[in-house]
Protein backbone atom coordinates (compact mmCIF):
# COMPACT_ATOMS: atom_id res chain seq x y z
CA UNK A 1 0.00 0.00 0.00
CA UNK A 2 0.95 3.59 -0.96
CA UNK A 3 1.12 6.44 1.30
CA UNK A 4 0.81 9.82 0.09
CA UNK A 5 2.98 12.94 1.33
CA UNK A 6 0.37 13.72 3.25
CA UNK A 7 -0.71 10.51 5.03
CA UNK A 8 1.21 11.06 8.01
CA UNK A 9 -1.86 14.45 8.60
CA UNK A 10 -4.40 12.18 8.26
CA UNK A 11 -3.20 9.79 10.23
CA UNK A 12 -2.49 12.59 12.77
CA UNK A 13 -5.81 13.96 13.03
CA UNK A 14 -7.39 10.93 13.43
CA UNK A 15 -9.02 9.82 10.00
CA UNK A 16 -10.17 6.88 9.41
CA UNK A 17 -8.02 5.02 6.48
CA UNK A 18 -8.61 3.07 3.63
CA UNK A 19 -7.14 1.24 1.05
CA UNK A 20 -8.22 2.91 -2.25
CA UNK A 21 -6.69 2.21 -5.41
CA UNK A 22 -3.25 1.08 -4.18
CA UNK A 23 -2.76 4.19 -1.77
CA UNK A 24 -3.49 4.37 1.99
CA UNK A 25 -6.41 7.37 1.62
CA UNK A 26 -8.37 9.13 4.66
CA UNK A 27 -12.00 8.63 4.05
CA UNK A 28 -13.91 10.59 6.65
CA UNK A 29 -12.51 12.60 9.70
CA UNK A 30 -14.99 14.43 11.52
CA UNK A 31 -17.92 12.63 9.88
CA UNK A 32 -19.24 12.29 5.59
CA UNK A 33 -22.13 14.77 6.77
CA UNK A 34 -20.16 17.25 8.56
CA UNK A 35 -17.37 17.62 5.98
CA UNK A 36 -19.41 17.48 3.32
CA UNK A 37 -21.66 20.61 4.70
CA UNK A 38 -18.14 22.20 5.73
CA UNK A 39 -17.53 22.28 1.37
CA UNK A 40 -20.62 23.42 0.57
CA UNK A 41 -20.75 26.42 2.82
CA UNK A 42 -17.32 27.35 3.94
CA UNK A 43 -13.98 25.43 2.78
CA UNK A 44 -12.41 21.64 2.49
CA UNK A 45 -9.95 19.87 2.14
CA UNK A 46 -8.81 16.93 0.55
CA UNK A 47 -5.76 15.14 -0.17
CA UNK A 48 -5.46 14.04 -3.90
CA UNK A 49 -2.25 13.18 -4.49
CA UNK A 50 -3.26 9.73 -5.04
CA UNK A 51 -4.14 11.24 -9.14
CA UNK A 52 -2.45 10.97 -11.92
CA UNK A 53 -0.28 13.07 -14.01
CA UNK A 54 0.99 12.49 -17.06
CA UNK A 55 3.46 15.47 -18.84
CA UNK A 56 2.71 15.10 -22.65
CA UNK A 57 5.77 17.91 -24.66
CA UNK A 58 6.80 18.34 -28.05
CA UNK A 59 6.20 19.05 -31.24
CA UNK A 60 3.36 16.32 -31.81
CA UNK A 61 1.82 16.73 -28.00
CA UNK A 62 -0.84 18.53 -29.74
CA UNK A 63 -2.00 16.00 -32.61
CA UNK A 64 -1.31 13.35 -29.70
CA UNK A 65 -3.88 14.66 -27.49
CA UNK A 66 -6.33 15.17 -30.54
CA UNK A 67 -6.20 11.46 -31.03
CA UNK A 68 -6.24 9.82 -28.02
CA UNK A 69 -8.91 12.27 -26.35
CA UNK A 70 -12.39 13.13 -27.10
CA UNK A 71 -12.52 16.80 -26.06
CA UNK A 72 -10.80 19.52 -29.13
CA UNK A 73 -7.55 20.69 -27.60
CA UNK A 74 -7.44 23.18 -30.28
CA UNK A 75 -10.05 25.27 -27.96
CA UNK A 76 -7.29 24.96 -25.18
CA UNK A 77 -5.13 28.20 -24.84
CA UNK A 78 -2.32 28.66 -22.93
CA UNK A 79 -3.41 28.34 -18.76
CA UNK A 80 -6.51 26.88 -20.03
CA UNK A 81 -8.12 23.59 -18.05
CA UNK A 82 -10.64 20.82 -20.25
CA UNK A 83 -12.25 17.96 -18.96
CA UNK A 84 -12.01 15.00 -21.59
CA UNK A 85 -11.71 11.20 -21.71
CA UNK A 86 -9.96 8.66 -23.38
CA UNK A 87 -12.35 6.43 -26.19
CA UNK A 88 -10.85 3.32 -25.88
CA UNK A 89 -11.44 2.02 -29.23
CA UNK A 90 -14.87 -0.35 -28.94
CA UNK A 91 -16.71 2.72 -27.90
CA UNK A 92 -16.36 2.54 -24.53
CA UNK A 93 -14.22 4.37 -21.83
CA UNK A 94 -10.37 4.18 -20.75
CA UNK A 95 -11.05 6.84 -18.15
CA UNK A 96 -12.07 10.63 -18.05
CA UNK A 97 -9.14 13.46 -17.15
CA UNK A 98 -8.61 16.76 -17.27
CA UNK A 99 -5.69 18.32 -19.86
CA UNK A 100 -4.14 21.24 -19.18
CA UNK A 101 -2.21 23.37 -22.00
CA UNK A 102 0.54 25.40 -20.41
CA UNK A 103 1.92 25.85 -23.91
CA UNK A 104 1.74 25.11 -27.64
CA UNK A 105 3.91 22.32 -26.71
CA UNK A 106 3.52 21.21 -22.75
CA UNK A 107 0.55 19.70 -22.21
CA UNK A 108 -0.61 17.86 -18.37
CA UNK A 109 -2.79 14.80 -18.18
CA UNK A 110 -4.74 14.25 -14.92
CA UNK A 111 -5.79 11.22 -14.69
CA UNK A 112 -8.08 8.57 -12.25
CA UNK A 113 -6.15 6.93 -9.57
CA UNK A 114 -7.05 3.80 -10.22
CA UNK A 115 -6.52 3.72 -13.79
CA UNK A 116 -2.74 5.41 -13.57
CA UNK A 117 -0.96 1.94 -14.89
CA UNK A 118 -3.91 0.92 -17.26
CA UNK A 119 -4.15 4.73 -19.08
CA UNK A 120 -0.01 4.92 -19.09
CA UNK A 121 -0.09 2.04 -21.01
CA UNK A 122 -2.63 3.00 -23.14
CA UNK A 123 -1.05 6.61 -23.81
CA UNK A 124 2.14 4.90 -24.78
CA UNK A 125 0.90 2.61 -26.71
CA UNK A 126 -1.27 4.95 -28.84
CA UNK A 127 1.51 7.57 -28.81
CA UNK A 128 3.89 5.46 -30.92
CA UNK A 129 2.98 6.51 -34.08
CA UNK A 130 3.55 10.17 -33.46
CA UNK A 131 6.93 8.96 -32.57
CA UNK A 132 6.50 9.92 -28.56
CA UNK A 133 7.82 7.63 -26.11
CA UNK A 134 8.20 7.04 -22.40
CA UNK A 135 11.21 9.62 -21.61
CA UNK A 136 10.76 11.35 -25.17
CA UNK A 137 7.61 13.12 -25.43
CA UNK A 138 5.64 11.54 -22.40
CA UNK A 139 6.46 11.29 -18.76
CA UNK A 140 4.56 10.09 -15.59
CA UNK A 141 5.34 11.96 -13.05
CA UNK A 142 2.09 10.45 -10.81
CA UNK A 143 4.89 9.13 -8.11
CA UNK A 144 6.63 12.79 -7.24
CA UNK A 145 3.33 14.83 -7.64
CA UNK A 146 0.84 15.52 -4.71
CA UNK A 147 -2.37 17.81 -4.70
CA UNK A 148 -4.38 19.02 -2.45
CA UNK A 149 -7.97 20.25 -3.57
CA UNK A 150 -9.42 23.49 -1.53
CA UNK A 151 -12.82 23.97 -2.23
CA UNK A 152 -15.64 25.73 -1.02
CA UNK A 153 -17.56 28.92 -1.26
CA UNK A 154 -14.11 30.65 0.87
CA UNK A 155 -11.31 28.50 -0.93
CA UNK A 156 -10.34 31.10 -3.19
CA UNK A 157 -10.59 33.87 -0.24
CA UNK A 158 -8.68 31.50 2.22
CA UNK A 159 -5.83 30.81 -0.91
CA UNK A 160 -5.66 34.40 -1.44
CA UNK A 161 -3.57 34.89 1.77
CA UNK A 162 -0.92 32.34 0.28
CA UNK A 163 0.17 34.14 -2.74
CA UNK A 164 0.64 37.77 -4.60
CA UNK A 165 -1.08 36.90 -7.71
CA UNK A 166 -4.75 37.90 -7.93
CA UNK A 167 -6.15 34.48 -7.94
CA UNK A 168 -9.99 35.79 -7.67
CA UNK A 169 -9.40 37.41 -11.72
CA UNK A 170 -8.63 33.89 -12.56
CA UNK A 171 -11.83 32.04 -14.59
CA UNK A 172 -13.35 28.89 -13.72
CA UNK A 173 -11.13 25.73 -15.15
CA UNK A 174 -7.82 27.81 -15.94
CA UNK A 175 -4.58 27.44 -14.22
CA UNK A 176 -1.41 29.57 -13.60
CA UNK A 177 2.48 28.87 -12.72
CA UNK A 178 2.90 30.66 -9.24
CA UNK A 179 5.14 30.96 -6.08
CA UNK A 180 2.48 29.67 -3.58
CA UNK A 181 2.89 29.95 0.30
CA UNK A 182 6.49 30.43 0.56
CA UNK A 183 6.75 27.59 -2.08
CA UNK A 184 8.67 28.68 -5.77
CA UNK A 185 6.32 27.29 -7.97
CA UNK A 186 3.39 25.59 -7.64
CA UNK A 187 0.64 24.74 -10.74
CA UNK A 188 -2.81 26.97 -9.21
CA UNK A 189 -6.28 25.47 -10.81
CA UNK A 190 -9.80 26.56 -10.38
CA UNK A 191 -10.50 23.34 -10.72
CA UNK A 192 -12.32 20.28 -8.82
CA UNK A 193 -15.24 17.85 -8.53
CA UNK A 194 -17.57 18.97 -6.10
CA UNK A 195 -19.20 21.72 -7.52
CA UNK A 196 -18.37 24.17 -5.03
CA UNK A 197 -15.89 25.97 -6.24
CA UNK A 198 -12.59 26.75 -5.11
CA UNK A 199 -9.22 25.13 -6.47
CA UNK A 200 -6.76 22.31 -6.84
CA UNK A 201 -2.73 22.70 -6.00
CA UNK A 202 0.18 20.80 -7.33
CA UNK A 203 3.38 20.54 -6.25
CA UNK A 204 6.06 18.54 -5.85
CA UNK A 205 6.24 15.89 -2.95
CA UNK A 206 9.04 17.69 -1.37
CA UNK A 207 6.78 20.71 -0.89
CA UNK A 208 3.95 18.97 0.67
CA UNK A 209 4.50 19.42 4.11
CA UNK A 210 4.71 23.26 3.75
CA UNK A 211 1.54 24.05 1.48
CA UNK A 212 -0.46 21.36 4.18
CA UNK A 213 0.27 23.38 6.76
CA UNK A 214 0.09 26.66 5.37
CA UNK A 215 -3.34 25.62 3.59
CA UNK A 216 -5.02 25.33 7.34
CA UNK A 217 -3.30 28.04 9.09
CA UNK A 218 -5.15 30.92 5.92
CA UNK A 219 -8.01 28.57 5.98
CA UNK A 220 -8.81 28.94 9.45
CA UNK A 221 -10.36 32.07 10.09
CA UNK A 222 -12.80 30.37 7.44
CA UNK A 223 -13.80 27.41 9.06
CA UNK A 224 -11.45 25.09 7.33
CA UNK A 225 -11.61 21.61 7.50
CA UNK A 226 -10.01 18.31 5.80
CA UNK A 227 -12.30 16.30 3.87
CA UNK A 228 -12.04 12.46 2.98
CA UNK A 229 -13.00 10.26 -0.16
CA UNK A 230 -16.97 9.62 1.55
CA UNK A 231 -17.59 13.24 1.15
CA UNK A 232 -15.73 13.41 -1.75
CA UNK A 233 -18.10 10.71 -3.46
CA UNK A 234 -21.58 12.61 -1.87
CA UNK A 235 -20.51 15.99 -3.38
CA UNK A 236 -19.85 15.20 -7.14
CA UNK A 237 -23.04 12.80 -6.82
CA UNK A 238 -24.93 15.86 -5.60
CA UNK A 239 -23.74 17.57 -8.53
CA UNK A 240 -24.16 14.82 -11.13
CA UNK A 241 -20.82 14.25 -11.78
CA UNK A 242 -19.67 10.85 -13.38
CA UNK A 243 -17.29 8.47 -11.46
CA UNK A 244 -15.13 6.33 -13.40
CA UNK A 245 -15.91 2.29 -12.25
CA UNK A 246 -19.54 3.76 -11.76
CA UNK A 247 -20.98 5.81 -13.93
CA UNK A 248 -18.38 5.34 -16.54
CA UNK A 249 -16.30 2.54 -17.65
CA UNK A 250 -15.14 0.22 -20.72
CA UNK A 251 -19.27 -0.93 -21.25
CA UNK A 252 -20.67 2.99 -21.64
CA UNK A 253 -20.37 5.28 -24.21
CA UNK A 254 -19.66 8.96 -24.04
CA UNK A 255 -22.57 9.33 -25.61
CA UNK A 256 -24.47 7.49 -23.61
CA UNK A 257 -22.88 8.68 -20.55
CA UNK A 258 -23.91 12.35 -21.45
CA UNK A 259 -20.31 13.13 -22.01
CA UNK A 260 -21.21 14.52 -26.14
CA UNK A 261 -20.37 18.09 -24.93
CA UNK A 262 -17.08 16.60 -24.71
CA UNK A 263 -16.76 14.26 -27.64
CA UNK A 264 -16.08 17.07 -30.41
CA UNK A 265 -17.01 15.79 -33.97
CA UNK A 266 -14.67 18.46 -36.18
CA UNK A 267 -13.09 18.21 -39.15
CA UNK A 268 -9.80 18.98 -38.43
CA UNK A 269 -9.85 16.20 -35.08
CA UNK A 270 -9.20 12.85 -35.46
CA UNK A 271 -9.45 11.01 -32.90
CA UNK A 272 -10.04 7.34 -31.65
CA UNK A 273 -13.22 6.02 -31.97
CA UNK A 274 -14.29 9.38 -33.81
CA UNK A 275 -16.51 7.36 -36.47
CA UNK A 276 -18.50 4.85 -33.89
CA UNK A 277 -19.23 7.61 -31.73
CA UNK A 278 -20.10 10.20 -34.21
CA UNK A 279 -22.59 7.88 -35.82
CA UNK A 280 -24.23 7.13 -32.09
CA UNK A 281 -24.76 10.69 -31.78
CA UNK A 282 -26.73 11.06 -35.24
CA UNK A 283 -28.79 7.94 -34.74
CA UNK A 284 -29.01 8.49 -30.62
CA UNK A 285 -28.32 5.48 -28.30
CA UNK A 286 -30.37 2.72 -26.73
CA UNK A 287 -29.72 4.40 -23.08
CA UNK A 288 -28.89 7.69 -20.93
CA UNK A 289 -27.02 8.05 -17.81
CA UNK A 290 -29.42 10.03 -16.20
CA UNK A 291 -29.70 11.79 -12.19
CA UNK A 292 -32.91 11.09 -10.12
CA UNK A 293 -34.19 12.04 -6.54
CA UNK A 294 -36.14 9.80 -4.76
CA UNK A 295 -40.05 10.92 -3.90
CA UNK A 296 -40.56 7.75 -1.53
CA UNK A 297 -38.29 7.07 1.37
CA UNK A 298 -35.18 5.59 0.63
CA UNK A 299 -31.35 5.47 -0.59
CA UNK A 300 -30.59 3.98 -3.94
CA UNK A 301 -27.48 2.11 -4.02
CA UNK A 302 -24.63 1.13 -7.09
CA UNK A 303 -26.23 -2.27 -8.78
CA UNK A 304 -30.00 -2.03 -7.63
CA UNK A 305 -32.87 -2.48 -10.86
CA UNK A 306 -34.81 0.56 -12.00
CA UNK A 307 -37.87 -0.61 -13.10
CA UNK A 308 -40.80 0.53 -14.68
CA UNK A 309 -44.90 -0.03 -13.46
CA UNK A 310 -44.97 -2.90 -14.57
CA UNK A 311 -42.02 -4.12 -13.16
CA UNK A 312 -39.99 -4.24 -16.54
CA UNK A 313 -36.09 -3.61 -15.62
CA UNK A 314 -35.55 -0.61 -17.60
CA UNK A 315 -31.97 0.88 -16.39
CA UNK A 316 -29.76 0.22 -13.24
CA UNK A 317 -28.68 2.16 -10.52
CA UNK A 318 -24.83 3.44 -11.15
CA UNK A 319 -24.29 5.89 -7.70
CA UNK A 320 -26.54 6.68 -5.10
CA UNK A 321 -26.47 7.51 -1.69
CA UNK A 322 -28.34 9.94 0.42
CA UNK A 323 -27.63 13.78 -0.61
CA UNK A 324 -26.65 15.78 2.76
CA UNK A 325 -27.99 19.00 1.44
CA UNK A 326 -31.50 17.91 0.22
CA UNK A 327 -31.88 15.00 2.95
CA UNK A 328 -33.18 12.67 0.51
CA UNK A 329 -31.98 9.70 -1.85
CA UNK A 330 -30.12 10.56 -4.58
CA UNK A 331 -28.70 8.72 -7.37
CA UNK A 332 -27.73 8.15 -11.19
CA UNK A 333 -28.36 4.98 -13.86
CA UNK A 334 -28.59 4.22 -17.53
CA UNK A 335 -32.30 4.72 -18.28
CA UNK A 336 -34.13 2.73 -21.43
CA UNK A 337 -35.24 5.29 -24.53
CA UNK A 338 -38.50 6.32 -23.06
CA UNK A 339 -37.82 6.77 -19.54
CA UNK A 340 -34.92 9.15 -19.36
CA UNK A 341 -36.94 12.61 -19.86
CA UNK A 342 -36.56 15.02 -16.96
CA UNK A 343 -39.69 14.92 -14.35
CA UNK A 344 -40.43 11.04 -15.87
CA UNK A 345 -41.48 8.87 -12.84
CA UNK A 346 -39.06 5.45 -12.88
CA UNK A 347 -39.10 3.40 -9.89
CA UNK A 348 -36.04 2.31 -7.90
CA UNK A 349 -36.04 -1.53 -6.42
CA UNK A 350 -34.27 -0.86 -2.62
CA UNK A 351 -34.92 -4.91 -0.97
CA UNK A 352 -37.69 -6.26 -2.68
CA UNK A 353 -39.87 -3.13 -2.78
CA UNK A 354 -40.32 -0.69 -5.39
CA UNK A 355 -39.94 3.08 -4.90
CA UNK A 356 -40.85 6.16 -6.71
CA UNK A 357 -38.16 8.50 -8.33
CA UNK A 358 -37.99 11.30 -10.57
CA UNK A 359 -35.43 11.80 -13.14
CA UNK A 360 -33.85 15.48 -12.90
CA UNK A 361 -31.70 17.70 -15.07
CA UNK A 362 -28.07 18.01 -13.61
CA UNK A 363 -27.12 19.16 -11.38
CA UNK A 364 -28.89 17.02 -8.51
CA UNK A 365 -28.91 19.54 -6.24
CA UNK A 366 -29.54 22.89 -7.21
CA UNK A 367 -27.96 25.91 -5.09
CA UNK B 1 -15.30 2.98 23.81
CA UNK B 2 -18.93 2.84 25.99
CA UNK B 3 -19.96 -0.28 26.69
CA UNK B 4 -22.10 0.43 29.76
CA UNK B 5 -22.72 -2.12 31.96
CA UNK B 6 -26.64 -2.86 32.30
CA UNK B 7 -27.14 -4.17 28.66
CA UNK B 8 -26.53 -7.35 27.24
CA UNK B 9 -25.07 -7.57 24.06
CA UNK B 10 -24.54 -9.81 20.49
CA UNK B 11 -22.20 -10.52 18.05
CA UNK B 12 -23.59 -8.24 15.59
CA UNK B 13 -22.78 -5.21 17.92
CA UNK B 14 -26.38 -4.56 18.86
CA UNK B 15 -27.45 -4.22 22.61
CA UNK B 16 -31.05 -5.32 24.45
CA UNK B 17 -32.04 -3.52 27.44
CA UNK B 18 -34.39 -5.67 29.70
CA UNK B 19 -37.56 -4.30 31.46
CA UNK B 20 -39.46 -7.18 33.15
CA UNK B 21 -40.81 -9.42 29.86
CA UNK B 22 -40.11 -6.34 28.02
CA UNK B 23 -36.75 -5.09 26.27
CA UNK B 24 -35.39 -2.24 24.08
CA UNK B 25 -33.04 -2.76 21.10
CA UNK B 26 -30.22 -1.05 19.48
CA UNK B 27 -27.08 -0.56 18.08
CA UNK B 28 -23.61 -0.08 20.28
CA UNK B 29 -21.86 2.81 20.46
CA UNK B 30 -18.54 0.29 18.81
CA UNK B 31 -21.04 -0.16 15.58
CA UNK B 32 -22.49 3.61 15.27
CA UNK B 33 -18.61 4.51 15.10
CA UNK B 34 -17.78 1.84 12.68
CA UNK B 35 -20.72 2.69 10.28
CA UNK B 36 -20.30 6.61 10.35
CA UNK B 37 -23.21 8.64 10.43
CA UNK B 38 -26.15 6.92 10.18
CA UNK B 39 -28.63 8.52 7.21
CA UNK B 40 -31.60 5.97 6.96
CA UNK B 41 -33.17 3.49 9.72
CA UNK B 42 -35.87 1.24 7.86
CA UNK B 43 -38.48 -0.73 10.23
CA UNK B 44 -41.05 -2.43 9.04
CA UNK B 45 -41.88 -5.23 11.45
CA UNK B 46 -43.82 -3.53 13.47
CA UNK B 47 -46.38 -6.15 15.34
CA UNK B 48 -44.38 -9.23 13.79
CA UNK B 49 -43.24 -11.85 15.77
CA UNK B 50 -39.39 -12.97 14.81
CA UNK B 51 -37.08 -15.59 15.63
CA UNK B 52 -33.99 -14.81 17.23
CA UNK B 53 -31.37 -13.65 14.81
CA UNK B 54 -34.09 -13.00 12.44
CA UNK B 55 -33.79 -9.65 10.48
CA UNK B 56 -36.24 -6.69 11.94
CA UNK B 57 -34.73 -3.72 9.74
CA UNK B 58 -32.06 -2.13 8.18
CA UNK B 59 -29.76 0.52 8.81
CA UNK B 60 -28.05 2.75 5.86
CA UNK B 61 -24.82 4.85 7.04
CA UNK B 62 -23.76 7.08 3.61
CA UNK B 63 -21.75 4.33 2.01
CA UNK B 64 -23.13 1.09 3.95
CA UNK B 65 -26.28 -0.87 4.31
CA UNK B 66 -26.26 -3.28 7.06
CA UNK B 67 -29.37 -5.45 8.61
CA UNK B 68 -30.35 -5.48 11.82
CA UNK B 69 -30.75 -8.65 13.76
CA UNK B 70 -33.36 -9.71 16.83
CA UNK B 71 -31.32 -10.32 20.04
CA UNK B 72 -34.12 -12.81 20.68
CA UNK B 73 -36.73 -14.20 19.99
CA UNK B 74 -40.03 -11.98 20.28
CA UNK B 75 -42.76 -9.72 19.15
CA UNK B 76 -42.30 -6.00 17.66
CA UNK B 77 -44.34 -3.87 19.58
CA UNK B 78 -42.78 -0.32 19.33
CA UNK B 79 -40.46 1.19 16.81
CA UNK B 80 -38.50 4.15 17.75
CA UNK B 81 -40.32 7.23 16.33
CA UNK B 82 -38.07 9.68 16.63
CA UNK B 83 -35.66 7.76 13.82
CA UNK B 84 -37.36 8.74 10.98
CA UNK B 85 -36.50 12.32 11.27
CA UNK B 86 -33.19 12.22 13.00
CA UNK B 87 -31.11 8.96 12.15
CA UNK B 88 -28.33 10.23 13.61
CA UNK B 89 -29.96 10.04 17.15
CA UNK B 90 -28.13 6.72 16.71
CA UNK B 91 -24.69 8.24 16.61
CA UNK B 92 -25.59 10.94 19.00
CA UNK B 93 -26.65 8.78 21.70
CA UNK B 94 -26.63 5.03 20.54
CA UNK B 95 -27.66 3.56 24.11
CA UNK B 96 -30.64 6.11 24.59
CA UNK B 97 -32.55 8.11 22.37
CA UNK B 98 -30.65 6.06 19.19
CA UNK B 99 -32.76 2.65 20.36
CA UNK B 100 -34.70 0.98 17.43
CA UNK B 101 -37.55 -1.33 18.56
CA UNK B 102 -39.02 -2.07 22.14
CA UNK B 103 -39.67 -5.66 21.83
CA UNK B 104 -41.58 -8.69 24.03
CA UNK B 105 -39.40 -11.11 24.67
CA UNK B 106 -41.20 -14.70 23.68
CA UNK B 107 -38.43 -16.74 25.92
CA UNK B 108 -36.26 -15.43 28.49
CA UNK B 109 -33.49 -18.12 28.39
CA UNK B 110 -32.55 -16.70 25.30
CA UNK B 111 -30.91 -14.06 27.44
CA UNK B 112 -28.88 -16.42 28.71
CA UNK B 113 -26.93 -16.68 25.47
CA UNK B 114 -25.92 -13.20 24.71
CA UNK B 115 -22.80 -11.56 25.82
CA UNK B 116 -22.29 -9.95 29.09
CA UNK B 117 -20.39 -6.48 28.96
CA UNK B 118 -16.97 -7.92 29.45
CA UNK B 119 -17.61 -10.57 26.85
CA UNK B 120 -18.60 -7.92 24.52
CA UNK B 121 -15.65 -5.96 25.08
CA UNK B 122 -13.68 -8.39 24.32
CA UNK B 123 -14.96 -8.85 21.61
CA UNK B 124 -14.38 -5.80 20.19
CA UNK B 125 -11.03 -5.19 21.53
Amino acid sequence: MKNTAFTKFHESLGARMVPFAGYNMPIEYSGINDEHITVRKKVGVFDVSHMGEFWVTGPKAFDYLQYVTSNDVSKLVDGKVQYSCFPDGNGGIVDDLLVYRFGEEKYLMVVNAANIEKDWEWCLKNAAKFGITEGHGIENASAETAQLAIQGPMAMKAMQKLTDENISEMEFYTCREMPFAGICSVIFSTTGYTGAGGCEIYVKNEDAEQLWKAVFEAGEEFGIKPVGLGARDTLRLEMGYCLYGNDIDHTTSPIEAGLGWITKFTEEKDFIDKELLAKQKEEGVQRRLKGFVMIDRGIPRKDYDIVNEDGDIIGKVTSGTMSPMMKKGIGMGYLQKGYWKSETEILIKIRNKNLKAEVVKLPIYKK
Amino acid sequence: MNVPDNLKYTKDHEWIRVEGDHAFVGVTDFAQGELGDVVFVEIETEGESLDKEEVFGTIEAVKTVSDLFMPVGGEVIEVNPGLEDSPDLVNKDPYGDGWMVKIKISDSSELEELLDPGAYKELIG
